[in-house]
């Protein structure tokens, strides 16, 4: 267990060190090592965290990473109380980083945000970090979210058809996030 | 008589003073940013309107142009949104206790809330109807996290020239599975090392 929260510090210390562009580009970061790595939690259980994480107060970043500290330590199978504890710890994690280097920066850096290499660095970096977004989404596609056609072609087709609906209900009519949630929870109440 | 007019004035001249102590104390720092963490729902760039009206409309703690630069060196750090600009603002007002304190008042909210979740959801996850409402919610989700992948793409300047990076990004991530940490440290060493050497 001791190994497990050192893991999961170790984790989200990187999460927060590298994850430019914020809470979505961050979810990546938490797929790709949560996920694909340690398998802590299966890509059901994460779209779930996300669907939560977008429909509660705060940041994403903060949300999912309190919650994947929490299921990975009880998908281990440890008691809650255990849990909370690594909730704390991937949440201090998180932070860590970005509390050292604000520091330094108000300190130290401020009058170098216009320098060039700064501007440099983050041309490579901001087109990176949309094909980060876009790796998170389609990883995201997969059976467990959208069920496969050849074994529930009945709940295939309606998954496309509830994903076709957010996408542009987000997109064209700029529908609010949670609102969305909402309608494609009662959908699937209704039609699985 | 007098002794009840002397007391008031005492009384009126103690307010004001732990009024104008309390506007940057650590405890209405905690308050500030916990409200700013309690009351945006879905994170990050929803959070600047209210951050503007409370940190520079209602605080005077920092100016709007201050707010900007801020703002500006946040979005280019790594973590999350929310949290730099509470520590850049703490930091400013009350140095390291300040930080600890509005990261804290940031993140304590979600924090408590998820918990509370998780632990009832944990509970019902085997529940028939709580599994049919959340097989409904999960495309939503793809699709929610699909849509802004175009905004992004404006906002981050994609032309035909460089539309390579998030292509490349994408496929070794989604094909190949490579971490996305290896891709950023990528990324910014590559921009770093084109401007250095390449452009001039």
């Amino acid at each position: 267990m001791l190994i497990l929260y050192a893991r999961l510090f170790w984790t989200f210390f990187q999460i927060g060190l590298f994850g430019f562009g914020g809470g979505y580009a961050m979810l990546s970061m938490i797929q790709g090592e949560v996920i694909n790595r340690y398998h802590w939690l299966t890509m059901g259980q994460f779209t779930d965290i996300v669907a939560i994480s977008q429909s509660t107060p705060g940041p994403i970043g903060i949300n999912s990473a309190t919650y994947v500290g929490y299921i990975s330590l009880v998908n281990a199978g440890h008691e809650h109380y255990w849990g909370f504890l690594g909730s704390f710890i991937a949440t201090f994690a998180v932070v860590l980083p970005s509390f050292i280097l604000m520091i330094l920066i108000s300190k130290f850096l401020m009058k170098f945000k216009n320098h060039p290499a700064v501007e440099e660095t983050m041309q490579g970096l901001r087109p990176a970090v949309v094909g980060l977004l876009a790796a998170a989404a389609l990883l995201l596609m997969n059976s467990e979210n959208f069920s496969s056609p050849g074994v529930y072609p009945w709940q295939f087709w309606i998954s496309i058809g509830l994903f076709f609906f957010a996408f542009i209900a987000q997109k064209i009519y700029k529908m609010s996030p949670i609102l969305i949630l909402v309608l494609c929870g009662i959908a699937g109440l209704l039609l699985f | 008589m007098t002794d009840i007019k002397t007391n008031t004035d005492k009384v009126n001249a103690l307010s004001k003073e732990s009024n104008s102590a309390s506007s940057n104390s650590l405890w209405t720092l905690f308050l500030t940013f916990s409200h700013i963490g309690l009351f945006t729902i879905g994170g990050g760039y929803a959070m600047i309107p209210l951050i503007q009206r409370k940190v520079v409309e209602e605080k005077k703690w920092v100016s709007d142009e201050e707010l900007v630069d801020l703002m500006a060196v946040a979005q280019s750090c790594p973590g999350i949104f929310a949290v730099n600009i509470s520590i850049f603002i703490g930091y400013k007002l009350r140095k390291t206790p300040g930080a600890i304190i509005s990261t804290l008042g940031t993140c304590l909210p979600s924090f408590l809330i998820i918990l509370a979740i998780a632990l009832f959801f944990q509970q019902y996850r085997e529940n028939i109807y709580v599994e049919k409402i959340f097989r409904g919610i999960r495309p939503a989700v793809v699709a929610l996290i699909a849509a802004p992948v175009f905004r992004m793409a404006k906002t981050a300047k994609i032309t035909r020239y460089n539309m390579w990076i998030p292509v490349m990004a994408a496929l070794a991530i989604w094909l190949l599975g490579v971490s996305p940490i290896y891709v950023i440290l990528l990324a910014g060493l590559g921009g770093f090392a084109y401007g250095q050497y390449v452009k001039d």
